[in-house]
């Protein structure tokens, strides 16, 4: 709930709570989307999957509405102070979920490409990544209600596992394409939605940077903790090769390119 | 920021971007006080805003940067201010001059009833500004380009100011300010009367002006506030609870009566 006494004028007090509704209804839509869509990959099941691409209309739909509620706010209260802050960080954090949507949606779409061919190499990482990326949602949301900074730092900190566990699974699937041209259709289509989770973690992370900026009125200072490797990674073939050189270039490129970027 | 008293007669590279600072100002009207220990420093060709609900101290502050305080029976003022590092109390002083170079614009504009052209020239020719027709031209012409009214009233300079209309008569009273070369530019409310048309062209006209003059403006807009002033004063009951770069306070103010004021949240 936003925190603070009540406005003199009762209405743009009810006004920024419709707006705080829409945003927590976002997000328990794209929490769900995405268990949903996990379900439906382990279990094989396409109604399962059809449901969640059904869903996403919702979420863009309300999205819709908080862009049109925030810009009458603006345009008609003049919000100052946490008021405005409130109004800037609903805008951005709806961008936020329904791009969580999206993604939610897109890997459902995958899910029904993999049910039309047998069963592949099971990458059980997936699950447990979608888990943990749930997770983050979920006390990102539990944070914007609360408007508590602490708890927006804190999730802030959580996406570099997500990252490393992508860059895992990359190899992972790498290595199953190597061992098995026919693993490759399932394997790349397993990578896709590896990277969708992946990116709902950096979502989530951006809608608690905005969250921690609503609550303090200053911008998270620092890079973000950053684990994607994958970028770099190369898995070489079983079969010998200069695999000692080109690990070294590659070592000398990651490391520049992280000090570039501050990470 | 805080200086003690007795250095304020120093001019440093601290205090040259400073035109007036007010030290532990309070101000009594009879029993009643009214400002509680005020210290604030105005900075140089910037435009201060002092915001706050009815009743909190900002017009009485207002009045002792120019020591308007002392034509009202009973108010007593005590504390140090100072213009340019010398003391505006100081018994020495001749008021009528510091009320030349610390101007003042009230709410309601108070053409004086003579014509445009003398409205501008009383108050140099009082103060001996000008010697002749054509110096006091120069100033009036002057004054009134800069108020950005020139061209409205150059072709009936002889007509009453009091047949303009209610911004016009606002910017002739900034010009009439403006001709006997003021350093600071006092504004009580000076908005308050007139139209959003009228209204913006004096807050270009503040934007301009800050060029060559200090100003000090109280206002009941919030808005406005924001809008044309670089440094914000929150009064409240007599206290100066906050006060800070424009733009830091109406996004994060520190205070939580400041926040609760500017967001409406009680008055």
């Amino acid at each position: 709930m936003p925190t603070g006494s009540e406005h003199i004028v009762r209405s743009f007090d009810n006004e920024l709570q419709g707006l705080n509704q829409i945003i927590v209804r976002m997000g328990g839509m794209a929490e769900s989307m995405l268990a949903t869509a996990i379900e439906a990959l382990v279990k094989r099941d396409s109604d399962l999957a059809a449901k969640v691409i059904r869903a996403d209309k919702e979420v863009d739909a309300l999205e819709k509405t908080a862009d049109e509620m925030a810009i009458k706010l603006i345009a008609l209260r003049q919000p100052m102070a946490n008021d405005l802050r409130e109004v800037i960080a609903a805008l951005k954090i709806a961008s936020d979920i329904e791009r969580i949507g999206d993604l939610a949606k897109n890997l459902a779409k995958r899910t029904l490409a993999l049910n039309q061919a047998p069963p592949a190499h099971p990458a059980y990482a997936i699950p447990r990544m979608a888990n943990l990326v749930q997770g983050i949602i979920k006390d990102t949301l539990d944070a914007y209600v609360a408007r508590d900074a602490e708890r927006a730092l804190d999730v802030w900190h959580r996406d570099e596992e997500v990252d490393e566990m992508y860059t895992g699974l990359f190899r992972e699937l790498l290595t199953y394409m190597m061992e098995d041209p026919r693993n490759i259709t399932s394997s790349t289509h397993l990578l896709f939605i590896a990277k969708n989770i992946e990116r709902m973690g950096d979502h989530a992370t951006n809608i608690a940077e905005n969250i921690y900026y609503l609550a303090k009125g200053e911008q998270l200072e620092g890079r973000r903790p950053k684990g994607d490797q994958s970028s770099f990674e190369v898995v070489n073939p079983p079969a010998g090769g200069e695999a000692g050189e080109n690990e070294a270039g590659i070592e000398q490129v990651t490391a520049q390119d992280s000090r570039e970027n501050g990470e | 920021m805080a200086m003690a008293a007795e250095n304020l007669a120093v001019r440093t590279p601290d205090t040259a971007n400073i035109k007036l600072i007010a030290r532990d100002v309070s101000v009594y009207y009879g029993e009643a006080r009214a400002l509680k220990g005020v210290s604030l420093d105005v900075g140089s060709n910037q435009v201060t805003s002092l915001i706050g609900p009815s009743g909190c101290g900002k017009s009485t502050f207002l009045r002792c940067l120019n020591r308007m305080n002392d034509v009202i029976d009973g108010c007593r003022v005590v504390g140090d201010i100072t213009l340019d590092g010398e003391d505006i109390y100081d018994p020495r002083l001749d008021v009528v001059q510091l009320r030349a170079r610390v101007g003042m614009v009230f709410q309601k504009p108070n053409p004086f009833p003579k014509s445009i052209y003398d409205n501008i020239a009383y108050g140099p020719r009082i103060h001996g500004l000008c010697e002749n027709k054509t110096d006091t031209d120069e100033i009036v012409e002057g004054s009134l380009t800069r108020a950005g009214l020139w061209k409205e009233v150059k072709d009936r300079l002889d007509k009453p100011g009091t047949g303009l209309s209610g911004g016009q008569q606002q910017r002739l009273c900034i010009a009439r300010a403006i001709a006997v070369n003021p350093e600071v530019i006092l504004m009580d409310e000076p908005c308050s009367a007139l139209d959003p048309i009228a209204t913006a062209k004096i807050e270009e006209l503040m934007d301009e002006l800050r060029e060559n003059f200090t100003i000090v403006i109280v206002t009941h807009s919030m808005q406005q506030a924001a809008r044309v002033s670089q440094k914000t004063a929150f009064f409240h009951l007599g206290d100066l609870v906050e006060c800070g770069d424009t733009q830091l306070l109406f996004t994060n103010p520190k205070d939580e009566r400041t926040q609760g004021y500017i967001t409406g949240r009680f008055g």
